[in-house]
């Protein structure tokens, strides 16, 4: 055998890597399968050669080396068919368009499902036991009846488009919907299912979905319907066609038989739409997931609808609360205030007491201080300046830097004090620049 | 098994015996093998015998006897043999001798001599006197008396059938050393072409014969054929061809001829119709039309029509279509993939047919090399691919004694473990870093088994890792990309909306690998610049691999050994 030459490079081999001797074993080849090889050619000599080393084999080692050896060849078609109707063996072959080719050929088990393999098995079978020959072999006519039915039907269900006339028309596959009332005793999903199981055998577009069971989604349950509302049939009806004369026959009478028939099939057509439609319909009607969706369905709106007016409730609750508190806050910053108000009065009045009363204490100081008049009594036009001096320095103090005047004023008679305690005052307010220098004469 | 024929004083043919027609062949001593023509001049001979007040006449003399003489002409009688009238199908044989019950087997009412009253001639003794006459071409050939053949079969032919063909031959005179099937000497006798490279490969042959259609699918690894899957049909067949060619010309018959009956429905007329619609068949293989031409067809009328290959094809169109169906199944039954089938070998009579070959490689990917003679120029005839094959035969095993013949085909010795799935190494790609696959043996090679692989390393050398793994074949898809629809108006669009379709369902189908079990890893260090590495693979029959891994040029190498799933008991390993 030539070297295999691979042009693709090896892997460099990785950092790290170790085994044994540079080798690593890691797992085992999958299990071989035994097989003939065909005793023929050069190169099967040469493996004769080695494998039998001039040994000869018996007859026992033939049966145990072919024990577990992969079969190539299909079983003889072994397989019982059905047992045949004596009626249907009397048919004339004439009549082959009222015949059920499948049961002809035994696989009407089958029917629409048959494969291509299926029904050439099952041909030549009955040909097999049916053909004229064996017949007459048997002492019985040269009747070929029968077989011509065989060939007839195995001439129909091997040919697509003739199959598909009679798949259509073959009521034996038809499924009959159950009653409103089998429907409900919990078989719907079996019955219905079956029933557009052999309905799917019709549709152009495959695989055609199939009803499913109560758990499916409903996804798939709306495409279901939506599938079978929309139904693309290949079904047709020429199968019951009346058979158009023969040429020699009259043209018109072909013709009129041509367009009846051709009436006949749309006719047909449309009531097998109007069938399906009715079929869905009432398999719908009779869906309990439909409810079930709907019911979902409800139960969500409503879950909805509850929660939208819990929100609302507490979205009110909580402005109505909130209004609440913004009132009481406002009543009593009102209270408070109005408190205030009249706490502030009160000291006012205080204050005002408290600085008439300060006032006379400082008036008083004055006469005390005997106008701040040097010896005698104080002439007139001295008392008045001094008082007039005085009251200037008041007006120019707040209540409190009178009440301080006030309380250094209290109890001292002494003159000189008195005015030194003026001029000290006179002297601070000129410093915050509340009085010129020299503004106060008399203090002078 | 007795030692009555010497193998020093043997004449050995190969015979192909089908239902339809036989062949024989010749191996001369440089090898090669020469298709016998008998006195007829004819290389595909009928296998009809006809007798006419006692005469026996056979091959393509036998064959014009079914006009005349039909119910003293055996025809389709291959099949028969060995079996019991029960499991026989008698319709080939609708237009001439019947088949009937007698004892166990099948046999044939004929007046084969002169006196009046029928005899009744088994199927063993009608296949006697054909094999017998088919020696005598050969010996007469020759100028030797032959008397020993390696005969094909089909791959389903039961022991009991062969049993009773053996017998048959032996009343001929002939020795049968072995029986082969059909399409595996087809494969032997491409392989045995002089400068044929051996390589291993997937084999398709596809047999549509005269009344039924063989496919087998053949694994060839090292020169050694290992059958994965066949097919039998008994609806796809040269009957059906001719049936499609027989229906148009009686139609066309009774259109020029309102009055004349149909010659479907008189014996005599149907077997006219159905001679000269093979021979208008035949004749298409070459031309592209064709005469149909018979004197007194019906009712005395005469009929000459001419037909063109396209309307041949479209007839036939049905039915070839069958047919391909039938290989596309026997592939999918091997479990495996169009895109594995390296060849395909199209064989049987009716592959001359263009028609037929072409549809079988419209099916299969362009790496399918179809072998028929319309697609490749160097095709072996596809009549006569079995009888050289056979020939081949003969002349490798002609000089051993019967019981090593049979010792050496005794299950003991075919029965073989094959691998089921490939084995070989990761290697590094431009695109992938993960590594690609590179088989170095395939699937299905039956064990023991050495192979030798020759591996590139990267451009700078260095070490590298050799990563032994079982590859599984993947088919990769690739979905096209929904093409935009135009959006045109509706009007301009209805005439190329066809186009279109066909082009959408195309998609592109690769044969990719997936990485199965990894076995070993090995590193070979230190190769030089531009190196190559070298791995050799020992798989033995209870799945121990022995494996040496060196540079090329490189002294030592490292060795490993992997055992198999089932542990040797002495502990050899
Ligand atoms: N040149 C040809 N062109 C087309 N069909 C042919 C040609 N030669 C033979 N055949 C057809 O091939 C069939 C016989 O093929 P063959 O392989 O000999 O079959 P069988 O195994 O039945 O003997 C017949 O149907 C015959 O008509």
């Amino acid at each position: 055998m030539a070297t295999v030459t691979i042009a693709l490079p090896l892997p460099v081999l990785p950092e790290g890597w170790a085994g044994e001797k540079d080798f690593k074993s890691i797992g085992q080849l999958s299990a071989a399968t035994d097989r003939n090889i065909e005793p023929v050619g050069p190169h099967f000599l040469a493996h004769a050669r080695r494998k039998r080393h001039k040994r000869t084999f018996s007859e026992d080692e033939r049966i145990q080396a072919q024990a577990n050896v992969k079969k190539v060849e299909d079983d003889d078609e072994g397989e019982i068919s059905e047992p045949e109707d004596p009626l249907m063996l009397q048919r004339e072959a004439k009549d082959w368009k009222g015949q059920d080719h499948y049961a002809v050929l035994g696989i009407s088990r089958y029917r629409w499902k048959a494969t291509e393999e299926q029904i050439k098995k099952a041909h030549r079978k009955k040909v097999l036991k049916h053909h004229p020959d064996k017949k007459a072999a048997a002492g019985g006519t040269e009747d070929d009846q029968f077989f011509k039915c065989i060939q007839k039907a195995t001439e129909v269900l091997l040919d697509p488009t003739k199959r598909r006339q009679f798949d259509s028309v073959d009521e034996a596959a038809d499924v009959e919907p159950p009653s409103k009332k089998e429907s409900q005793k919990g078989n719907f999903y079996k019955l219905w299912g079956k029933v557009f199981e052999a309905e799917s055998r019709f549709s152009k577009v495959t695989p055609a979905p199939k009803l499913g069971n109560e758990n499916s989604s409903k996804e798939d349950v709306e495409h279901f319907y939506n599938f079978w509302y929309n139904f693309d049939s290949w079904r047709t009806f020429e199968y019951l066609d009346e058979d158009v004369p023969d040429d020699n026959e009259s043209r018109d009478q072909k013709r009129h038989i041509e367009r009846k028939n051709n009436n006949a099939r749309r006719k047909r057509k449309a009531e097998d739409n109007a069938r399906l439609r009715k079929l869905v319909d009432d398999c719908l009607a009779l869906d309990e997931r439909i409810k079930k969706f709907r019911q979902a369905e409800h139960a969500q709106k409503n879950k909805r609808r509850f929660e939208k007016e819990a929100e609302q409730k507490r979205l009110a609750e909580e402005a109505a609360k909130k209004k609440e508190e913004e009132a009481k806050a406002q009543a009593e910053k009102e209270a408070a205030e109005k408190a205030a108000k009249a706490d502030g009065k009160k000291a006012k009045e205080a204050a005002k007491n408290a600085a008439k009363k300060n006032k006379r204490v400082v008036r008083g100081a004055v006469k005390d201080a005997n106008y701040f008049h040097s010896g005698g009594d104080a002439p007139a036009a001295r008392i008045d300046s001094a008082l007039n001096d005085v009251d200037h320095i008041i007006t120019k103090i707040d209540n409190e830097e009178l009440a301080v005047l006030t309380s250094k004023l209290n109890g001292v008679k002494d003159a000189g004090k008195i005015k030194s305690i003026f001029q000290e005052e006179v002297q601070s307010l000129v410093g915050a620049g509340k009085l010129k220098d020299g503004e106060i004469k008399s203090l002078a | 098994m007795s030692a009555e024929s010497d193998p020093a004083q043997r004449v050995a043919i190969g015979i192909s015996f089908g239902n339809s027609y036989s062949s024989i062949a010749y191996t001369s001593g440089e090898g090669k093998a020469e298709v016998i023509a008998n006195e007829d001049g004819d290389r595909q001979i009928p296998s009809i015998l006809s007798y006419v007040e006692g005469e026996e006449l056979h091959g393509s003399q036998a064959k014009t006897q079914l006009v005349r003489n039909a119910k003293n002409t055996v025809t389709t009688f291959r099949d028969f043999l060995g079996q019991d009238f029960k499991s026989i199908d008698p319709t080939p044989c609708h237009q001439s001798a019947h088949p009937v019950p007698s004892e166990s087997t099948v046999a044939f009412k004929v007046r084969d001599t002169e006196a009046e009253e029928e005899s009744t001639v088994t199927v063993s003794e009608i296949t006697t006197r054909h094999l017998k006459r088919l020696r005598q071409s050969a010996s007469d050939y020759l100028g030797k008396d032959v008397n020993a053949a390696v005969i094909t079969v089909p791959t389903n032919f039961s022991d009991a059938q062969k049993d009773a063909l053996n017998k048959a031959a032996k009343e001929a005179g002939i020795e049968v050393l072995q029986f082969i099937s059909e399409p595996v000497a087809a494969v032997l006798a491409y392989d045995a072409r002089p400068g044929a490279q051996l390589a291993d490969k997937i084999i398709v042959v596809a047999d549509l014969g005269g009344t039924r259609s063989d496919i087998a699918v053949v694994a060839s690894r090292g020169g050694i054929y290992s059958v994965l899957a066949t097919i039998h049909d008994y609806e796809v067949s040269g009957i059906q061809l001719d049936q499609a060619l027989m229906d148009h010309f009686a139609k066309e018959f009774l259109k020029k001829n309102k009055s004349a009956g149909d010659p479907r429905e008189n014996d005599r007329s149907l077997a006219k119709l159905k001679l000269e619609s093979e021979a208008v068949k035949k004749a298409l293989s070459i031309g592209t039309t064709a005469n149909f031409s018979v004197e007194s067809l019906a009712d005395g009328v005469d009929f000459t029509a001419s037909i063109n290959r396209t309307r041949y094809d479209l007839l036939a169109s049905k039915h070839i279509a069958a047919f391909v169906r039938l290989v596309t199944h026997a592939v999918e039954k091997a479990q495996l993939d169009p895109l594995d089938i390296t060849e395909i070998i199209v064989a049987g009579g009716n592959s001359h047919t263009p028609k037929v070959a072409s549809a079988v490689a419209n099916a299969f990917p362009e790496t399918t090399t179809v072998l028929a003679p319309s697609t490749s120029p160097t095709a072996i005839n596809p009549s006569e691919l079995s009888v050289r094959g056979a020939a081949i035969q003969a002349s490798l095993i002609q000089e051993f004694d019967l019981e090593d013949i049979e010792q050496s085909s005794h299950p003991m010795v075919t029965v073989t473990p094959h691998l089921s799935h490939a084995v070989g190494v990761l290697c590094i790609s431009g695109e992938e870093s993960s590594g690609i696959f590179h088989t170095i043996v395939d699937a299905e090679t039956p064990l023991p088994v050495r192979r030798t692989a020759i591996i590139s390393t990267p451009r700078e050398g260095g070490d590298v890792l050799i990563k032994l793994v079982e590859g599984l074949r993947h088919i990769k898809v690739t979905k096209p990309e929904p093409k935009p629809k135009k959006e045109k108006s509706e009007d301009d669009d209805e005439d190329d909306s066809d186009e279109d379709e066909s082009e959408e369902e195309e998609e592109l189908r690769e044969k990719t690998w997936k990485i199965g079990n990894v076995l070993s890893e090995a590193a070979v260090k230190g190769v030089k610049k531009g190196g190559k590495v070298e791995v050799q693979i020992n798989i033995t029959a209870d799945l121990n691999v022995n494996a040496i891994f060196r540079e090329v040029g490189g002294k030592g190498g490292v060795r490993g050994l992997l055992s198999g799933p089932k542990v040797t008991q002495n502990g050899s390993a």
